[in-house]
């Protein structure tokens, strides 16, 4: 990238909220006049990114520069940034002409004359009645609203007020214009327009966009580069296409999009087994995984093959079809997996078919988390604790030749005492070990499910607990988000391992 | 089809009827001693029509001047309380100050006591206070500052109230909004909170303004008896015998016709801010 035409930088940005970090090491870089989205679900941090960014919030740690000069502390009156809220946020005291010149009204500009003694003084003055008039029309004229100056904020739709917030915003000419899910509370045929509309505006204006949003069909369509957030950090940053194409993992994949995602297994030969078959790899992965590593494979539903039984890579049976209009859309059953594929051909229920992929249209990632890690210790009756939980697990493996004696005291093979109380250890619970419950009582540990991905044939998910710890299991049946469980540990299957001692 | 609609024409309308008891207590309570209000205000003590009351109060410059006090104290009261009611509902309406809404209970729990022995206490301290500090009663010495007081410590949890609820309720949005826009702290104040807080600010002036125009205890106690205004007079003459009743009947009008005055202008300026200028008043 250009360093050149970066306008504004984001160095290690994290901003903190009650000891629960929102938004974790943000590193971005955006160059002028760039349509830039923040995609992802609500609570990802991409809201608070861009209060940051207008100066709403300050940030825990990191900085922010606007064409190489921190920014970070000032207040937003300060910055040369404005925002089109999600909720319109017009003053409702003021008719439309004052709501557009609120900005206007503020703001002075700069100008030279030259004093009694020949030097030239840069003086400030207020925009003239006349120039303001003049801007407000032209503003009004962009969101396509001329001669709507004297009309009442309450008289208008939710469309034209939105309209008036982006001309409120984009007549003050800022360096970047902020847009927090302004289409957020329109009907789909008027977004869709207004879509379409604020490309034009970008466009025309030449002013940078920062877009937020949770709709990822609205970020692949406006935007030049799109940032995919998720638990506060980036996921991943690139064009539409690249993302849509290519995606770094199992969430952006399942984010943009319908994706068939799977856990897959590298084999030799270049080859990656998933639904109990080997399949060729692209080859830009080649190497890049070592043999038996598990991975997610993504499939994007339109890259499946359909074929006659026993022609393709697998066979499986159509148990669903739907039409949609330009293809159906079926879900087969290979084995205990499904697979949604898009297909222009029409195939009756219940009939076998096989299944291949071009390799380079499988998407091969590393699985961001093979097993659960914790930080735990020892408690005095030789239990371990870790996610303010307590487990009645054997340590006597931690400790070679150790023993427990006859008054309960943890000795080595001379006799002496240890003392492992309090001893901070490494604690492994693999997903396996884990099931959740909606019974409340069935375990101590209760969190809410943050996130949920479709394996084919099981469900990751991923539960967090008010104490911020996160434990990612496997399961068959389908959770809601936010749904609060508990967490249950087969405790015969927690690894644990001493801090420090590599084995 | 002709039955039904007679039966249903005859039948007892039980929604109706529930506005029995409200119907009775209005006709007891305010139409029947407006009556007699306007009734002892136009006869004499024989009950004969007579204008003679109301020639007596409006040729008094004694009573000119009482009026004259009332609406100095009124006006007073009302902007004291709307001075610092206004900062303190900002404050409890804000989340990170009063996070259990228990400093809102702390500022209204002074309504909980008994109005005539808060009133009695605050007289008592103050005077105190004034005798260590300058020598002096406050209510012997400064009866209109001492009656001020008074009101404005009674009044006040009237006007904080309304004005809390309003910035409760105030779009946030719209603050950010203006700071983004380029409005510093200052201009943010007075050209969005203020204009947004409006119909707190009217409310909260009504219902210190309405009060503080009626009430007699806080004036007579607070002043040492020596303010009289239109609460103590009516009050005066309502206790005297002959003829008492329709000079107090004359005043009680004043005082009412003042009071649909000030409701009636309150309620103009409100609707011409709904639909204009970011002004006030």
């Amino acid at each position: 990238m250009d360093k050149e035409n970066i306008i504004i930088s984001l160095q290690g940005v994290s901003k903190v909220f009650d000891g629960t970090t929102v938004v974790d090491n943000f590193n971005l870089d955006i160059t002028k006049g760039e349509f830039v989205t923040f995609l992802g679900p609500s609570g990802c941090g991409k809201t608070t990114t861009l209060r940051m960014i207008a100066g709403f919030e300050l940030p825990t740690s990191g900085v922010i520069l606007l064409n190489g000069q921190d920014i970070s502390l000032l207040p937003p009156y300060k910055r040369p940034i404005n925002t089109v809220f999600q909720r319109y946020a017009l003053f409702a005291h003021l008719n439309i002409y004052n709501n557009i010149a609120f900005g206007l009204k503020l703001k002075k500009i700069p100008y030279e004359v030259t004093d009694k003694n020949g030097n030239v003084v840069t003086k400030f003055r207020h925009y003239t009645k006349q120039e303001i008039k003049e801007k407000v029309e032209r503003a009004l004229k962009v969101v396509d609203l001329e001669g709507f100056e004297k009309r009442d904020i309450s008289t208008l739709s939710g469309g034209q007020q939105q309209r008036i917030a982006i001309a409120r915003a984009i007549v003050n000419e800022p360096e970047i214009l902020l847009l927090d899910e302004p289409l957020g509370a329109l009907d789909l045929k008027m977004r869709k327009e207004m879509q379409l509309e604020l490309k034009a505006m970008h466009k025309k204006l030449g002013i940078t966009f920062i877009y937020v949003t949770h709709d990822q069909e609205e970020a692949l369509t406006m935007s030049d580069t799109i940032v995919v957030m998720n638990d506060g950090e980036i996921q991943q940053v690139g064009k539409p296409k690249e993302i849509y194409d290519e995606p770094n993992n199992a969430f952006v994949a399942d984010f943009i999009g319908e994706s068939n995602i799977y856990t897959g297994t590298m084999a030799k030969d270049n080859k990656v087994r998933f639904l109990n078959k080997y399949w060729d790899a692209d080859p830009v992965d080649f190497g890049k995984f070592p043999v038996n590593e598990k991975v997610d494979v993504v499939v994007r539903p339109e890259d499946f093959i359909l074929g006659k039984e026993g022609s393709g890579v697998v066979d499986g049976v159509v148990s669903s079809k739907i039409f949609k209009g330009m293809h159906y859309e079926y879900i087969i059953n290979v084995g205990k997996s499904e697979v949604i594929v898009q297909s222009t051909a029409e195939l009756d229920e219940g009939i076998k078919v096989s299944l291949k992929v071009e390799p380079v249209n499988i998407q091969i990632m590393k699985k961001p988390f093979v097993s659960n890690f914790y930080d735990g210790y020892i408690t005095k009756d030789y239990k371990v604790e870790f996610a303010n939980a307590e487990f009645d697990v054997d340590i006597l493996p931690l400790f070679p030749g150790a023993k427990i004696n006859e008054n309960e005291v943890l000795v080595d093979e001379n006799g002496n005492e240890i003392d492992v109380v309090d001893m901070e250890i490494n604690v492994e619970v693999p997903f396996e070990a884990i099931t959740i419950s909606d019974d409340p009582d069935a375990s101590d540990i209760h969190g809410n499910i943050i996130s949920l991905i479709y394996l084919g044939d099981h469900y990751e998910i991923m539960v967090r607990t008010e104490e911020e710890e996160d434990f990612i299991l496997n399961s068959p049946d389908l959770w809601n988000e936010n749904d609060t469980v508990s967490v249950i540990i087969d405790k015969s299957q927690i690894h644990l391992s001493r801090k420090g001692v590599k084995k | 089809m002709e039955a039904v609609v007679r039966q249903r024409r005859h039948r007892f309308n039980f929604r109706g009827s529930l506005n029995i008891p409200f119907v009775v207590f209005m006709i007891f309570f305010v139409i029947v001693p407006l009556f007699l209000i306007l009734f002892y205000a136009f006869t004499d003590a024989e009950g004969h029509f007579s204008l003679r009351n109301w020639a007596d109060i409006f040729s008094s410059a004694e009573k000119w001047k009482t009026i004259g006090t009332t609406f100095l104290v009124a006006f007073a009261t009302t902007a004291i309380c709307l001075l610092i009611a206004y900062p303190i509902a900002y404050i409890l309406s804000n989340k990170k100050f009063n996070k259990n809404k228990v400093l809102v209970y702390v500022f209204l729990l002074p309504m909980w006591v008994n109005f005539v022995v808060r009133t009695m206490a605050l007289k008592d301290m103050l005077n105190v206070a004034f005798v260590t500090m300058f020598k002096t009663q406050l209510t012997a010495s400064y009866p209109l500052l001492g009656t001020i007081i008074g009101m404005v410590y009674d009044y006040l949890p009237f006007a904080i109230l309304p004005l809390y609820n309003q910035m409760l309720k105030m779009d946030k949005n719209q603050i950010e909004a203006a700071a983004d826009l380029g409005a510093n702290p200052v201009r943010v104040f007075y050209k969005v909170i203020i204009p947004m807080t409006v119909p707190g600010i009217i409310s909260a002036a009504t219902m210190t303004f309405m009060p503080t125009m009626s009430s007699y205890v806080i004036a007579y106690h607070m002043s040492n008896a020596k303010i009289p205004i239109i609460g103590t007079l009516i009050e005066f003459y309502f206790n005297t015998g002959t003829g008492g009743y329709n000079s107090g009947a004359v005043l009680s009008l004043v005082m009412l016709i003042i009071i649909g005055f000030s409701l009636v202008a309150e309620k103009l300026s409100d609707k011409k801010d709904d639909s204009r200028k970011a002004g006030i008043w």
